[in-house]
């Protein structure tokens, strides 16, 4: 569209943002009440249907990163406890789960959604607390996608022979089952619900820094009158998993976490006979073109890396911009950045939340130092930060290449590197050009670019005018060193199924 | 390249506009939002049935929006029909309270060029500080986008020294990305301010259509160094609403629009929700909305 003005800027007084004495508008705290939350000042393990105390008596403590408090003593579990939750579950998988019927099951996990559902404020605040996300993502996004799962996996519970027509589908067995501390209830439900819709039986290893989410949801199970053992939750470091993953009677592993430990856990089962999902680490492209609808694919960068502080392994951590609207695309995001609030994760209006462990932020603090010294220009707002807990300011690299080895490391935490290309072939080779291949995003109107990219970009889950979109209709998981097998959806029924030959 | 045309995602601006309604707007700050709000709101009376009483009346009402509570700001105007400028004009006196007057056959737009602009010099020669055309949404639908600016154009030169808002009908433009194309070919024909709605189609202003057009604006001012006005109207009657638009403006235009000078909404029933909520802050309890003027 073209059009010939007849009007004369000239004549038009020009008003300048200086001239005008500008409204500060600050948001009052708004913090969610802590009052209705039950937290005990110690959780055991769950073994069969009981909380029972560790035959190693060690305890460790879960802290809120947002203030360094403590928040409860959690249950160490030694190889001897993961022994007793393992023999729990294959108890439970023989005497109760896989010869129930299949609807009785699923009745099983539609009450647990609606518990879910039910206590989802609790669940919410507790996850905050605990793992440092802003509430208003694990309100709106963590707890309600959990119990969501649920409910979807509690439908296919007795329709396995649609999911899978003229097989005969059956239970593995006992699955262990490892994840993450970003989103530690929505990964427990990831993992736990298609196990329990295929009948199998489960042993749950939380993660170190964010257990209590978990242990609420034993809770939850107890109440929602599971059989015994069906669901055990151990808790503990990288040695208890370890003691899950090489337990000779676990049949399947389902691992969530980094990139080394899931090569450790493939070649500790190597032979084994044991099945195994990985869904490990993410380097994504963000892609913008210069058709694209720029204000929305501000706010998909935006949402691709400060989303969970970018602690998300589909985090879209490399930013592609096309050259000729680079600059434009820069200015924006780095307003769009000054209206992020960053700080108290408990307040509604934080954008950005507390770091989930001090080691992360170490990490993290040190890609920002290397990225410095690799020579990329790095960008911060300059609001201030709060003086106690761990947390981090949004952060832009620019001017990176592909060699930079902040561009090649996945970082997980928000820090975005933004590199800039002409065409279309170019990017698609760049944003390949990696060990990992878990998630991608495509910023286009047009549609025939958007099959083009999505065919060419080896990665699991590609994202067109949009960004960390999930569902849990839709498939996840990755290629190449973002692991293998897939979450979610009909997909996700596999890896816990085998069938008669 | 020039980025005023670029495309809008329908979907990508809804889940914006989700995010801004999450802000939780308290206390102080909500205060002062809500006292913002009133002094942003363009009073209006567009009916059949406007007499000289009623405009005399609305025009007491914009002065003394409620004198039992403290602080309370003026309404930034009154919005007539052009043959009620003058009644306004004399109601408000020295009150600083602009009078602003719709024109260019409104609401439809569907007549002559010449009628248009006498219609815009009677407005401006009663007095009208402010003019609120319409564009022709036929001849924009069909591709005469020259048509449209040149009509914008004329008027802009026929309003003098009054500031000319110009009215999309947003809820005649079908989508995103005409609204759009229009807010940036009023920008680039003379709008001082560009508005959503007459009031009379619906949907009239909304929230997606609104943040669409600060961020025509904003690209504007990025790419001309001049600041355009924006104002909502229709269908923004409580003090919640207001406050969500004024996150939306907050954080997409910035400190410097938020003021009545660059923002307004066009709104009648607006005031007294926002009253009833600074009313409830002065006294602890909500009261009878009785206890507030209908004008």
């Amino acid at each position: 569209m073209s059009i010939q003005s007849k009007k004369s800027t000239d004549k038009k007084v020009k008003a300048t943002k200086k001239s005008i004495p500008a409204f500060e508008w600050k948001y009052a705290p708004a913090p969610e009440s802590t009052d209705h939350i039950d937290i005990k000042p110690q959780y055991e393990l769950f073994i069969g249907g009981k909380f029972v105390k560790p035959a190693t008596s060690e305890y460790f403590e879960t802290t809120n990163p947002a203030n360094n408090k403590v928040l409860s003593s959690i249950a160490k579990a030694g190889a001897s406890d993961v022994d007793k939750a393992v023999k729990a579950a294959r108890k439970a998988y023989a005497q109760s789960w896989q010869k129930m019927p299949a609807r009785e099951r699923g009745k099983y996990l539609y009450r647990i959604a609606r518990l879910i559902q039910e206590r989802a404020r609790e669940f919410a605040v507790i996850e905050t607390l605990d793992g440092g996300k802003p509430i208003r993502e694990s309100r709106d996004i963590d707890i309600p996608l959990a119990a969501n799962h649920f409910f979807y996996y509690a439908g296919w519970a007795d329709k396995l022979p649609y999911a899978f027509p003229n097989r005969k589908p059956m239970p593995l067995g006992v699955a262990g089952q490892i994840i993450p501390w970003n989103f530690p209830l929505l990964m427990a439900a990831w993992k736990i619900a298609p196990a329990l819709a295929t009948g199998n039986t489960v042993v749950l290893k939380p993660a170190e820094t964010t257990p209590l989410t978990a242990l609420k949801l034993a809770e939850l199970i107890q109440e929602a009158g599971l059989p015994e053992g069906v669901v055990n939750v151990v808790t503990g470091f990288g040695d208890t998993g370890a003691a899950l993953v090489n337990h000779a009677s676990v049949d399947k592993i389902a691992f969530t976490g980094s990139t080394p430990v899931g090569k450790y856990i493939q070649k500790a089962i190597a032979g084994t006979g044991k099945k195994v999902t990985l869904e490990l680490g993410g380097k994504a492209a963000n892609i913008i073109f210069d058709d694209a609808p720029i204000d929305q694919a501000v706010e998909g960068i935006v949402n691709g890396i400060f989303f969970n502080q970018g602690h998300v392994c589909c985090a879209g951590s490399r930013l592609f911009v096309q050259e000729n609207i680079a600059s434009t695309v820069i200015a924006k995001l780095k307003r769009r950045m000054k209206t992020l609030v960053v700080g108290d994760p408990m307040d509604k209006n934080t954008d950005i939340g507390a770091i989930n462990s001090a080691a992360q932020l170490k990490k993290i603090q040190h890609y920002i130092q290397l990225g410095q010294q690799e020579g990329a220009e790095i960008y911060q707002t300059d609001q201030a930060l709060p003086d106690k807990g761990l947390f981090c300011k949004p952060t832009l690299f620019l001017g990176t290449s592909q060699s930079h080895r902040i561009v090649q490391e996945e970082i997980f935490g928000p820090v975005l590197t933004i590199q800039t290309f002409r065409t279309i072939e170019e990017v698609i080779e760049k944003a390949n050009n990696i060990p990992y291949g878990l998630s991608a995003g495509v910023w286009t109107d047009k549609g025939s670019k958007i099959f083009n990219l999505s065919n060419r970009l080896r990665a699991g889950v590609v994202w067109a005018n949009t960004y960390n979109k999930f569902d849990p209709a839709s498939p996840f998981g990755g290629y190449k060193e973002s692991g293998f097998g897939r979450e979610g959806g009909l997909h996700g029924l596999y890896p816990y199924v085998q069938f008669e030959h | 390249m020039s980025m005023l045309h670029h495309p809008v995602d329908q979907t990508g601006v809804e889940e914006r506009i989700a995010r801004f309604n999450t802000r939780s707007i308290k206390k102080e700050s909500k205060l002062q939002g809500l006292r913002l709000a009133l002094s942003m709101i363009d009073l209006t009376t567009l009916e059949g049935k406007d007499t000289a009483g009623k405009v005399r009346q609305m025009c007491y009402k914009a002065m003394h929006l409620a004198d039992d509570l403290p602080d309370i700001p003026q309404v930034a105007a009154v919005c007539v029909y052009p043959n009620h400028v003058k009644t306004a004009k004399i109601a408000l006196g020295e009150s600083g309270i602009k009078v602003a007057s719709v024109a260019t056959a409104f609401p439809s737009g569907n007549s002559s060029r010449k009628i248009k602009l006498e219609d815009t010099k009677m407005a401006v020669g009663q007095g009208a500080d402010e003019i609120d055309m319409v564009i022709s949404r036929g001849a924009f639908l069909a591709g005469d986008v020259q048509f449209v600016s040149d009509e914008i154009a004329a008027i802009k030169d026929a309003c003098g020294e009054a500031r000319l808002k110009v009215i999309l009908e947003t809820g005649e433009l079908s989508t995103l990305d005409n609204i759009r194309r229009a807010s940036v070919l009023a920008m680039q024909s003379g709008a001082d301010f560009i508005k959503t709605s007459t009031g009379k189609i619906q949907p009239a202003a909304t929230m997606p259509v609104t943040l669409v057009m600060l961020e025509a604006i904003r690209d504007y001012y990025d790419e001309t160094g001049i600041m355009i006005g924006m104002k909502p109207a229709g269908g923004i009657s409580t003090a919640k609403s207001a406050l969500q638009y004024l996150v939306m403006l907050y954080e997409t235009l910035g400190p410097e629009w938020m003021s009545n000078e660059w923002f307004r909404f066009g709104a009648s029933s607006l005031a007294n929700d926002i009253l009833l909520q600074l009313g409830k802050e002065k006294m602890g309890v909500y009261y009878s909305p009785d206890y507030i003027s209908k004008d």
